[in-house]
């Protein structure tokens, strides 16, 4: 019988491995694998990119666009329009092409807009909004074009208006204008740690 | 130096010029298109509105290297029937003082009636708000728009 037992103990061993080594894979792809606290901490860098004037600027609650890093008011009278791209004969792309001027010092990117009124990250004073609030608009699917959680890491992945943040051109004196205050690798990075853990979003206001 | 081949009013254009020159220095400069003018340049008054690929664009901050589309200037709006009755309207009001800035407000506002031919007083106003005027024509150029406006089917 021992014999029987030792004969069988390398395959039991075997399987036991192969069960512990599936189970930890399957944990690992698993969003619960990252702890609801790691998520927060993530989220908190997403947010200081979120609120950097390069991003926050076209994330405004009023009917125009901000500009510099003083987030001040667009100059020319530029307002939102119906589909946040202007209006005839003042539209974004009036000056905004599809990459950034550096000789004139205008930034430019495809389809530059402006985000959606549902995505507001101020308030009508050109506050910001708090960091619980900027995270419920952006998980709140009726507001954020419907993205879940992998769609949002792709848009902060992939999108080209998000990615120009980190190649904001110069501005008309020469000079760099300012990034986020991440690389976009780690924002990236971050993002996907905030999703793994399911999105979670500080309490409070 | 590069090689631009420029739709220009319905004429192609050939210009040898740096990549970096603004549109509004490739019109005035290499073509001799002086109806389009100088103002501010850094796009925040108007005076060098033409339009590429139909959107009323500041020529003064777009580089040559960046230009997708064929461009009209004042001297070819004139072809097209909302141009025209913009014209037209502008010499029915008189509306032009000392005329600088007006090329870039035709520009501008056929650029709004042709994307709205009926507007109303805050479409004007905001289609119009990047276009400054220093001898306030402003209600001239108001009641222009309007009376194109019956012209444009």
């Amino acid at each position: 019988m021992f014999a029987r037992i030792r004969s069988l103990t390398p395959v039991f061993i075997m399987a036991l491995f192969a069960t512990t080594l599936s189970l930890s894979l399957s944990q690992a792809a698993k969003p619960e694998s990252v702890t609801t606290a790691a998520g927060l901490a993530a989220w908190d860098q997403v947010y200081s990119v979120l609120i950097s004037p390069r991003c926050i600027n076209c994330h405004t609650a009023t009917n125009y666009p901000q500009q510099g890093d003083d987030r001040h008011r667009h100059f020319a009278n530029v307002i939102r329009g119906p589909e946040g791209k202007g209006v005839p004969g003042l539209n974004c792309i009036s000056c905004h092409q599809e990459q950034n001027a550096d000789s004139t010092g205008v930034p430019g990117g495809p389809n530059w807009h402006l985000a959606p009124l549902s995505m507001q990250w101020q308030d009508l004073n050109d506050r910001p909004l708090s960091s619980a609030a900027v995270c419920r608009a952006v998980t709140d699917r009726s507001k954020n074009e419907n993205m879940d959680g992998a769609a949002l890491l792709k848009h902060h992945s992939e999108a080209e208006l998000v990615i120009w943040a980190w190649n904001p051109g110069h501005r008309p004196d020469g000079t760099t204008r300012t990034v986020p205050p991440l690389s976009h690798q780690e924002f990236v990075a971050a993002t996907r740690t905030w999703v793994e853990a399911g999105t979670p979003c500080p309490k409070g206001r | 130096m590069a090689t631009y081949r420029l739709n220009v009013n319905g004429s192609q254009k050939t210009v040898d010029v740096d990549p970096s020159t603004p549109l509004l220095w490739v019109l005035r400069e290499e073509l001799k298109l002086t109806g389009t003018k100088y103002g501010c340049g850094i796009s925040a008054c108007g005076a060098c509105t033409v339009h590429v690929g139909g959107v009323a664009t500041r020529s003064c901050v777009v580089p040559v290297s960046l230009i997708g589309g064929p461009i009209v200037t004042i001297e070819g709006v004139g072809n097209d029937p909302v141009g025209r009755a913009v014209q037209n309207a502008w010499v029915e009001k008189d509306v032009v003082q000392c005329g600088y800035c007006q090329s870039g407000q035709i520009m501008s506002a056929v650029a709004l009636l042709k994307a709205t031919p009926k507007p109303t007083e805050t479409n004007i106003e905001e289609s119009m708000g990047g276009n400054l005027c220093r001898c306030a024509t402003y209600v001239r150029i108001r009641e222009a728009i309007m009376s194109a406006s019956q012209q444009v089917k």
